[in-house]
């Protein structure tokens, strides 16, 4: 009999893009015969899949004729455009003219299996994937800007995406999610990335699509000696999403940074899942997510920190704070250390509240509306993880975009 | 004349308990009233009251406030028809700028008053004037309201407040509890400068000290609830002196 997971594979295009005989043999076996994950499943666990199992799937011609306005994030960016999951070079500003990158489109090598359903669906159907190598000392100036458009009814996306920050590099990804005329349509994005000794790599993620859309991306980081990584996951609007970040560090005296901020409403469904896995000693690891859940909308925040046995004089750092801005909005957290090493110093921690109503009284004492002491408030709570994101470009359009959809000001 | 405030047998309670018990006080422009009297008399409540603090549940009396009922208004709106609480215990707002609440709060209340909003320069130049004269660091003007300030800070904050705002009656809420002499001199230094003879204000204090600062034209004795006596600033010496007690036995001897 068929399985729900086979059913749904039937619905879509085995890959056309080059990829190892291996990885695909592995991504076969790992998928034939399996079911999607259950509640039952830990990783799972508030996170219900029914929907996409059940997606009507569609193949769509490509519509945009141009980058929508409201992709541009940071002007000064390359642009890499994507729509449905599939590379629109004749919308990509030519990235080969930028000295110390290298870019490869159709197909990348250097995976390694990832045993997970989205993982394995991914290099089975992908529907494209780029390699983008960051040369040995090179700084970037200016942000590569990967944006990620679904349009159409029902497109399934399933771009891959490897970046190679080579040794002393230092470079800055944007990645972000946009609809154009879209409904029911399913992301399932890897992105892939190597950051060699001495490299720093930034990605800063923006996932805003207003449709009835699905989302899951997976990162997967491997972090060397003395490299810096930052991932910035900031959700300002979408129907679905799932995030599942998973950094192995790997090198001595790697420094690791994870900030998220979200922002859901009505019955929004977010869940940002981070592992990030101590392999060595001498490293440090900060994260902190914080959300406003309004609405009937829900959340989850699952981060787990492994400190192995080798890896001593650790310091991990972990906080995720709520605000829940309505009686029917919820959230489940659980922040998760596992540490196996005995000279660490590690932290997590986890609040869940709603706004300080003296904070709020003493603003109206002021003169301040109820109203605009708590989109205060509210942006200040969400503002703690903004301030601290590099990229202006990326804290402005963060911040207009909340101002838009919800009236706060920053 | 008129009158700035004009409070007549206001009763309050809060749980079910009632705290003021018929309380009357009037404030007329240039004038400075100190309503003083022991724990529990009820004057923490009394500022609550007239703020708006939602908490309390008014059972009997009158509020008139230039012209207005001010039980009537909601806390913004009594903010905006210029009354002015300095908190006993301010409130820290993490990630809020004091300028930028601030600057809402300035035009929020030029927008109820049909006033124009005011330009970026001239704010600016107003926080500048205004933190100068309760000699605040113009730095903790941009910090976070009141995140990591000492106990004087907080409250030359709340003076730098109602500078920026200018209302036509501040209520200090026993502004000199845990201030050292220093920043008592400065707080009251500031009141001082921003007295008008349009203006008023409440200054609600359990010790003496604060009035050699700041001169009150009255001195009201709050005890159980009510104004059980009132004169000029010299029952302040007197109760300074005497301690509240000599006014308990007072009563109990008149009735």
């Amino acid at each position: 009999m068929n399985t729900k997971l086979d059913q749904f594979r039937s619905k879509l295009t085995p890959s056309k893009v080059k990829i190892d005989q291996t990885l695909l043999d592995q991504a076969d076996a790992y998928l034939n015969g399996r079911e999607f994950p259950t509640r039952r499943d830990e990783f799972w666990k508030y996170t219900r899949l029914t929907k996409i199992s059940n997606l009507e799937v569609n193949v769509n011609a490509s519509i945009i004729q141009s980058v929508p306005e409201e992709a541009i994030i940071n002007p000064n960016a390359q642009k890499i455009v994507f729509e449905n999951g599939v590379y629109r070079k004749d919308l990509s500003d030519d990235i080969h003219q930028v000295s110390g990158i290298e870019f490869k489109e159709k197909g990348n090598s250097n995976f390694k299996f990832q045993e997970d359903v989205f993982y394995a669906l991914n290099y089975k159907y992908s529907t494209d994937a780029i390699t983008i190598d960051i040369e040995s000392k090179t700084i970037l100036k200016d942000p590569i800007h990967l944006i990620m458009i679904s349009t159409g009814q029902g497109s399934v996306s399933m771009p891959r995406i490897a970046i190679n920050a080579a040794k002393f590099s230092e470079s800055e990804f944007i990645v972000s999610t946009h609809d154009v005329n879209s409904q029911n349509c399913l992301s399932n994005v890897v992105i892939e990335a190597d950051v060699h000794e001495n490299a720093k790599l930034t990605i800063n993620k923006i996932q805003n699509e207003k449709s009835s859309n699905f989302s899951v991306f997976n990162e997967r980081v491997d972090q060397a000696l003395n490299s810096c990584f930052t991932i910035n996951t900031l959700t300002l609007n979408g129907s679905w999403i799932r995030n599942n970040v998973r950094i192995n560090v790997k090198g001595q005296n790697a420094e690791t940074h994870l900030m998220g901020a979200y922002v859901t409403n009505e019955n929004q469904h977010l869940d940002n899942h981070t592992l990030i896995d101590h392999l060595a000693p001498n490293c440090q690891s900060n994260e902190l997510y914080k959300g406003v859940l309004d609405g009937k909308s829900t959340g989850v925040f699952n981060g787990k920190v492994f400190v192995r046995k080798d890896a001593q004089k650790i310091n991990a750092f972990q906080s995720n704070g709520n605000v829940l801005l309505s009686d029917d909005a919820t959230i489940n957290s659980k922040p998760e250390l596992e540490i196996y090493a005995d000279d660490v110093k590690c932290s997590h921690g986890s609040t869940t509240g709603q706004l300080d109503e003296d904070a709020v009284y003493y603003l109206r004492t002021r003169g301040l509306s109820e109203k605009s002491a708590r989109h205060l408030l509210v942006a200040a709570f969400i503002g703690d993880v903004l301030e601290k994101i590099e990229d202006e470009h990326v804290v402005k359009y963060a911040e207009n975009a909340l101002s838009k959809r919800y009236g706060w000001s920053f | 004349m008129k009158t700035l405030i004009n409070i007549k047998d206001l009763h309050a309670s809060i749980n079910g308990k009632e705290i003021l018990k018929g309380l009357n006080l009037e404030v007329k422009p240039g004038e400075i009233h100190a309503v003083m009297g022991p724990n529990g008399a009820g004057k923490s409540t009394l500022a609550s009251v007239l703020a708006g603090r939602e908490e309390y549940e008014i059972t009997e009396g009158t509020v008139d406030f230039d012209g207005k009922d001010l039980l009537e208004l909601s806390t913004e709106d009594r903010a905006r028809e210029g009354l002015f609480l300095a908190f006993q215990y301010p409130v820290e707002i993490p990630g809020v700028s004091n300028v930028n609440f601030l600057r809402t709060a300035l035009n929020e209340i030029r927008e109820y008053n049909g006033q124009e909003q005011i330009s970026a320069k001239d704010f600016m130049a107003l926080v500048r004037e205004k933190s100068t004269l309760v000699e605040l660091d113009s730095k903790l003007a941009s910090r976070s309201v009141n995140e990591g300030f000492s106990g004087g800070e907080k409250k030359r904050n709340e003076i730098f407040q109602m500078a920026m705002l200018q209302p036509k009656l501040a209520i200090l809420d026993e502004t000199d509890s845990g201030l050292d002499i220093d920043a008592l001199r400065i707080v009251a230094n500031g009141v001082n400068k921003l007295k008008t003879p349009e203006n008023g204000a409440i200054v609600i204090t359990h010790y003496q000290r604060l009035l050699d600062y700041i001169v009150p034209d009255f001195v009201h004795v709050l005890y159980d609830g009510k104004i059980v006596k009132s004169g000029s600033k010299e029952l302040a010496l007197e109760l300074e002196e005497k301690g509240y007690d000599w006014i308990k036995e007072e009563l109990e001897k008149a009735h």
